[in-house]
């Protein structure tokens, strides 16, 4: 989120859409209800679904599942072509003024520099003019043709209200109110919030769902506003904070990058990663990559990182692709995998295309399942007649069960979606022989260095040389582990005029301190200042609300610096006037900028030539996104891999995503509408959180058997009724659930044909207190959005029959 | 108000014995009664945040305990924590059924193998299971490291085992994961963030 | 702990001539207000009411509607009731928290002949002293909500206690606490009739004309009030009464036989009983469904 949870009182217009946060994130909406309420907000919905959500909200607008970028540019069209923006904010703070290269291009379908035979785009057209100094050229009075602003019109003009409901299914009038809600919000005291969850992520296309909203959000005006942003509603409650960790393929903490092939030594790779300048007198935080790197090796290597050895670059793996959760599988199903550890992760039941997982674990030499339940992964190999239909005799995966403790066992912080991280603590220890999470990584992690002090093996000074410091190495605390990741002084700090920051020893507060020179070790800089000489500051507990817009600034920590709202600095115009003075969260006080928030800026005065984007390398918001995206610079429509129309309106010759992330054995597994006539699409339901709570007769009691919902114009042509067991199918395989007939799942008319819509939540399985019943991801494909390589979980084709 | 049939045959078979009793003066008329005693009322009242969604409510966790020596603890209720500037006190139907997730009968209590091909888990010792976990990881990574690539980079890589995060374990179970797999090269490795 | 502690103002079965303890009463008195149009249908109320009261209902199964459990029993004290309503194009979801209505003039007290079983507290609430219940379901009979339920494993009647043991010690109904929308809210009657005023005008400036407080005059008013958008149609949120009156008969019997002893009381109530029976009008096919689901 750029806001948090109780900023969404502040807002005018709550939109909820790719989410549904009363479901998904019930307490977090009582901050929805709270701005309806108190600060008269409406809140609209567009979903597939009516959900709870809707049965709250002003409006409810519906669409087909996987059709978010045509509405949301058909969005963009409408405010920019009723000058529903707002100006000043757009000249000022975006990209929109800024020159695109004369080469870049939009055309049929595809951008600028497509290699068809490569199946990818050489992006080198999809960047900015540049002067001879190497700064963007700009025309702030938005006339020029090549300006972003213009390119951006042009590109979405295409996106009509009858291209949306052609596309969409949504039919106009429906539309139109919605576009006039966004509308309202183009006023500088007015603004809109954006909740989205899993709804956009998961498609072929989800970061760009995302991306067309920020566009919105950047032109109404909304980002760095309290009641605007937008504000991802994460799903695990610590899904945050591994994700600033960075415990993946190939990241390091804090959105460090791990180094790959081409970084050939520790220079080349700083090189490579630090962002060049590109708009005069900026900031450019990112330039500062180095300090916050360096920092990184020195809490992983300790004193085995000297300067001479590159700070011990050299331990770290260098990746040739990308090992993320998809391509695992399709490894391991290819027999290129041997061994899997797996923490608390239900891979058979959360990954899609369950077949392909059970296929590919079957082959797995060892599996380790650390886990507090009884999961359907570490159980892949039982026997489950059709729930699980595999012969255990036939796998000869080694599967080790080790029993972890859960939340309410352990001392430690984890990071909300608002980027607040809270400490907790321990209320009993965990069952039988159970054990923490980290004294079962600690212990393997001192069994594997036993074995190779006594054995030697292959380069054992990558294990040996990892710092591990711990008074109890084989039970790290998590005071010493987070203690840690805030990083501390090496050596004497000083400042430029030579006074003393920091003692040698000293835990440092900001990652302002952290030094390129090995004088600082910091295991993640964005939570630098979590954990410092004044002690914990994830486990404050000040309720205190001074600005009355519920910042809270004294309860726990947030990162980055325990600011609250990112972009802050523009809420106000560049003479630091805010947009809306019931919203100031900043002012200048003759030397600084200060308030009731941690200013997201420098200290350059109102007025000045700095952008407020300070992280971005020219300052401003990107509606043009250089060639961050892996589709294009703008967002555009593809359909769903499986698409109920096999066509795309827009450009009958590119239908779906160019560059989606497909592997050629799921490419088999999928199926079209001669089979599979209907859209499927899966979701939670509020009484469970995936597969966790079936292991918990209270909320099996609420939701305790697997169904699907239907409309009562498919119910009524298939003759079914609410309650008849159903079989549902797709090109993996198939599930057997109840039906539930409503009036809440509506046939829509998409491309001029009827289109019906088959929700699926994903809860049951074969574990747990609930009715035993088929893993729902039987029937999702193996196919993965091309630049985070999420599953699609939310738009792909099924048949429905009526089981007698 | 209607009186259905099954109602009335409630009545009547359920019923009439009791009422019988009761019409016969047995009833203990003059009997003592009281609500239910306050259930928390010495119990340790623990902090914690729910671990499901990414809301990051606020809980208070009550065991049974004094904390004195002989005691083992054991939460027996979990309800919102009224000072929680974002739940304030709030809990959605999965945090407030917390405790049923504690109590799961499907925790794992000790350490478990399933051999290759059987049909069924054999317990183990912890010591037993992290030798042979640790011996697995060694003898496929001294099999499959690579330290330098085709054109001579030192890349000091293991892909052949993978780990896969838990995104409800702490920061600090995080970090000390990201060092785990960066020490012996790993670099198949994911969280649940995608899903 | 005795009687006399609890400042009942009523209980079950006993007659004018042996009053409770009266002295203090002047107690203010409680309400629950649900208010439905910003419920969410979490079923957190449900699943922190099973919590708190350390009920466990059996897992079920679906049979074609969000609703779990599928209705009240001794084990679940309130459920939610969905209903999907089509006007003039506009879908609404209509979500209501069902459960004890803890009337001012309980119908389920009125009818019990067991002396204590039912019992009603100086601040509003009205409570089961289930080890008085002898099982015999006229409270059942008696409630114009269709509440309480009589348990099969040990024929005693159960229904919402509202929390008593929470409030008699100053905290709010579990159910109260949970609710993350903050539909349900809890407080003095008084107070609750305030802020249901403030949210039926909100209601009413979003277009919703005949919002309105649903505390009904026919049983004296209740402690759990609704404020719903269609406070005209009450019975559109899953059958909730739009009149809903004490069963005349219970009126009837109460009023004549009063100082009677239980015997006859008993007796007469089940020759009533059987007497509405035949000539009640009673859809067998309807009720069977009801018991099914």
């Amino acid at each position: 989120m750029t806001n948090h949870w109780v900023d969404i009182k502040n807002a005018n217009l709550i939109v909820v859409m790719g989410g549904n946060a009363a479901e998904a994130h019930p307490v977090g909406f009582r901050w929805a209800i709270d701005a309806k309420i108190n600060n008269k907000a409406k809140i609209l919905v567009v979903d597939p679904r009516f959900t709870r959500s809707a049965a709250v909200a002003d409006e409810h607008v519906r669409l087909r599942p996987g059709t978010d970028i045509t509405f949301l540019n058909g969005v963009l069209n409408y405010l920019i072509s009723n000058d529903k923006y707002q100006q000043e904010y757009v000249r000022e703070y975006t990209n929109a003024s800024f020159l695109v290269r004369d080469d870049f291009d939009f055309n049929d379908g595809l951008f600028s520099g497509w290699d068809e035979s490569k199946k990818q785009y050489d992006k080198s057209s999809w960047n900015y003019q540049f002067d001879e100094d190497g700064y963007a050229r700009r025309d702030p009075t938005l006339m020029h043709p090549r300006c972003v602003w213009n390119l951006l019109k042009k590109h979405v003009s295409r996106y009509t209200p009858e291209m949306v409901e052609q596309i969409c299914g949504t039919p106009q009038a429906d539309f139109l109110k919605a576009c006039e809600m966004f509308a309202e919000t183009a006023a500088p005291d007015k603004t809109m919030t954006s909740l989205y969850a899993l709804g956009w992520t998961e498609h072929t296309v989800g970061a760009q769902n995302i991306r067309t909203m920020a566009i919105i959000q950047l032109i109404l005006g909304n980002i760095g506003m309290p009641g605007g942003g937008i504000n991802a509603l994460r799903g695990h409650s610590n899904v945050q904070g591994l994700t600033d960790i960075g415990v993946m393929a190939t990241a390091l903490p804090g959105y460090l990058g791990l180094p790959n092939e081409r970084h050939v030594d520790l220079q080349t790779y700083l090189n490579m990663s630090t962002p060049k300048m590109t708009g005069r007198g900026q900031v450019n935080y990112w330039g500062n990559y180095p300090k916050f790197f360096i920092s990184l090796l020195k809490s992983f290597y300790g004193d085995k990182a000297t300067p001479e050895n590159e700070f011990g670059y050299h331990w770290l793996p260098k990746f040739q692709q990308m090992v993320d959760a998809m391509r695992f599988i399709e490894m391991t199903e290819n027999g290129e995998i041997n061994g899997f550890l797996v923490q608390g992760y239900n891979v058979v039941a959360c990954m899609p295309n369950k077949h392909k997982s059970i296929r590919a674990l079957s082959k797995l030499k060892f599996l380790v399942v650390i886990d507090p339940v009884a999961s359907e992964t570490a159980n892949f190999w039982q026997n489950h007649d059709e729930f699980n239909d595999v012969k255990p005799e036939e796998i000869q995966t080694e599967v080790f069960n080790l029993p972890s403790s859960l939340f309410a066992e352990e001392d430690g912080s984890i990071t909300n979606s608002g980027r607040w991280v809270q400490w907790h603590w321990e209320g009993a220890p965990p069952p039988g022989e159970g054990k923490t999470d980290s004294a079962i990584i600690a212990e393997i992690m001192m069994k594997i260095r036993e074995l190779y002090e006594k054995e030697g093996g292959r380069l054992p000074e990558q294990i040996l040389n990892m710092a591990w410091d711990y008074s109890k190495k084989k039970h790290p605390s998590s005071e010493e582990i987070i203690k840690e990741v805030n990083g501390k002084a090496l050596a004497d700090l000083y400042d430029g005029n030579g006074t003393l920051i920091l003692k040698k020893g000293q835990q440092v507060s900001s990652f302002a301190q952290l030094r390129a020179d090995g004088s600082t070790a910091c295991g993640c800089w964005i939570y630098a200042g979590c954990w410092t000489e004044a002690g914990n500051q994830m486990a404050r507990r000040d309720t205190a609300d001074p600005s009355g817009l519920g910042n809270m600034p004294g309860w726990a920590w947030a990162w980055p610096v325990n600011r609250r709202i990112l972009y802050n600095r523009a809420s106000m115009d560049r003479n630091g006037k805010p947009w809306d003075p019931k919203r100031q969260l900043l002012h200048w006080d003759g030397a600084k900028w200060t308030g009731y928030d941690v200013p997201d800026f420098t200290a350059a005065p109102p007025g000045s030539e700095v952008n407020p984007f300070i992280m971005q390398q020219e300052g401003v918001g990107r509606l043009f996104a250089l060639d961050k995206m892996a589709e294009g610079p703008f967002s555009e429509h593809y359909e769903p891999m499986e698409s109920p129309i096999g066509t795309n309106p827009l450009h009958p010759n590119v239908v779906t995503s160019p560059t989606v992330r497909l592997f050629q054995r799921d490419a088999a597994e999928l199926g079209n509408t001669e089979k599979f006539p209907y859209v499927g699409t899966t979701y939670r339901l509020t009484e469970h959180f995936h597969t966790l709570t079936k292991a918990s007769e209270l909320n099996a009691m609420t939701q305790p058997e697997a169904f699907a919902e239907i409309s009562e114009t498919l119910a009524a042509k298939l003759a079914i009724k609410s309650g008849d067991m159903i079989k549902v199918t797709s090109a993996r395989g198939f599930v057997k659930v109840k039906a539930v007939v409503t009036k809440r799942v509506k046939q829509l008319m998409v491309n001029g044909q009827p289109t019906e819509v088959v929700g699926l939540p994903i809860h049951w399985g074969f574990k747990g207190a609930t009715r035993k019943g088929f893993l729902t991801n039987v029937l999702t494909p193996s196919i993965g959005d091309s630049n985070t390589q999420t599953p699609e979980f939310k738009a792909f084709l099924v048949n429905v029959e009526r089981v007698s | 108000m209607q009186v259905n049939r099954r109602q009335f045959f409630k009545i009547c078979s359920g019923g009439m014995a009791g009422t019988t009793l009761a019409a016969l003066g047995f009833s203990p008329s003059e009997a003592l009664a009281d609500v239910r005693a306050y259930k928390l009322l010495r119990a340790r009242e623990v902090r914690n945040t729910c671990p499901y969604c990414s809301v990051g409510c606020g809980i208070l966790m009550y065991s049974r305990s004094d904390e004195s020596g002989n005691v083992k603890e054991s939460i027996f209720h979990i309800e919102g924590d009224p000072d929680h500037p974002v739940s304030r006190g709030a809990l959605c139907p999965k945090g407030a059924g917390l405790v049923g997730f504690v109590h799961s009968k499907d925790r794992l209590r000790y350490p478990e193998v399933r051999e290759a091909g059987s049909k069924e888990w054999k317990r183990i010792s912890w010591e037993e299971a992290l030798e042979r976990i640790a011996r697995h990881i060694k003898e496929d990574r001294d099999a499959n490291f690579v330290e330098t690539n085709a054109n001579g980079v030192t890349v000091n890589r293991f892909t052949t085992t993978g780990m896969f995060a838990c995104t409800a374990s702490t920061n600090e179970v995080g970090y000390l994961t990201q060092k785990f797999v960066r020490s012996l090269g790993m670099v198949s490795v994911d969280h649940v963030a995608r899903i | 702990m005795s009687l006399q502690t609890q400042d009942y103002l009523a209980r079950s079965g006993t007659n004018a001539l042996t009053p409770p303890p009266r002295a203090r009463d002047a107690q203010l008195k409680v309400a629950k207000l649900i208010d439905v149009s910003i419920c969410i249908g979490c079923k957190a109320c449900q699943v922190a009411c099973a919590e708190w009261n350390d009920l466990r209902e059996e897992v079920g199964f679906n049979v074609g509607k969000y609703e779990n459990p599928l209705n009240l029993s001794s084990e679940t004290w309130t459920v939610m009731r969905f209903n999907e309503i089509e006007e003039n194009g506009k879908l609404q979801w209509l979500i209501r928290k069902d459960g004890c209505m803890h009337c001012s003039d309980p119908g389920c007290l009125k009818a019990c002949p067991s002396p204590g079983a039912i019992v009603k507290h100086a601040n509003g609430i009205v409570d089961f002293i289930s080890e008085n219940c002898i099982g015999c379901g006229y409270c059942v009979t008696g409630c114009p909500f269709d509440v309480p339920r009589i348990s099969s494993h040990d024929k005693r009647a159960y229904k919402c206690t509202l929390c008593v043991d929470r409030v008699s010690v100053g905290q709010e109904p579990a159910c109260v606490k949970t609710c993350p929308t903050s539909a349900i809210r809890f407080g003095t009657k008084e107070d609750m009739k305030h802020v249901a005023e403030e949210r039926i005008a909100e209601l009413q400036s979003r277009g919703f004309a005949n919002a309105g407080l649903y505390d009904p005059e026919g049983v004296g008013g209740t402690h759990v009030m609704y404020v719903l958008h269609h406070a005209d149609r009450p019975e559109l949120y899953n059958g909730l009464p739009k009149d809903p009156k004490i069963n005349p008969l219970i009126g009837f019997w109460k009023g004549i036989f009063k100082p009677l002893a239980a015997v006859g009381f008993a007796v007469t109530f089940a020759a009533a009983a059987l007497h509405y029976l035949a000539v009640g009008p009673i859809d067998p096919e309807e009720h069977d469904e009801e018991e099914k689901s």
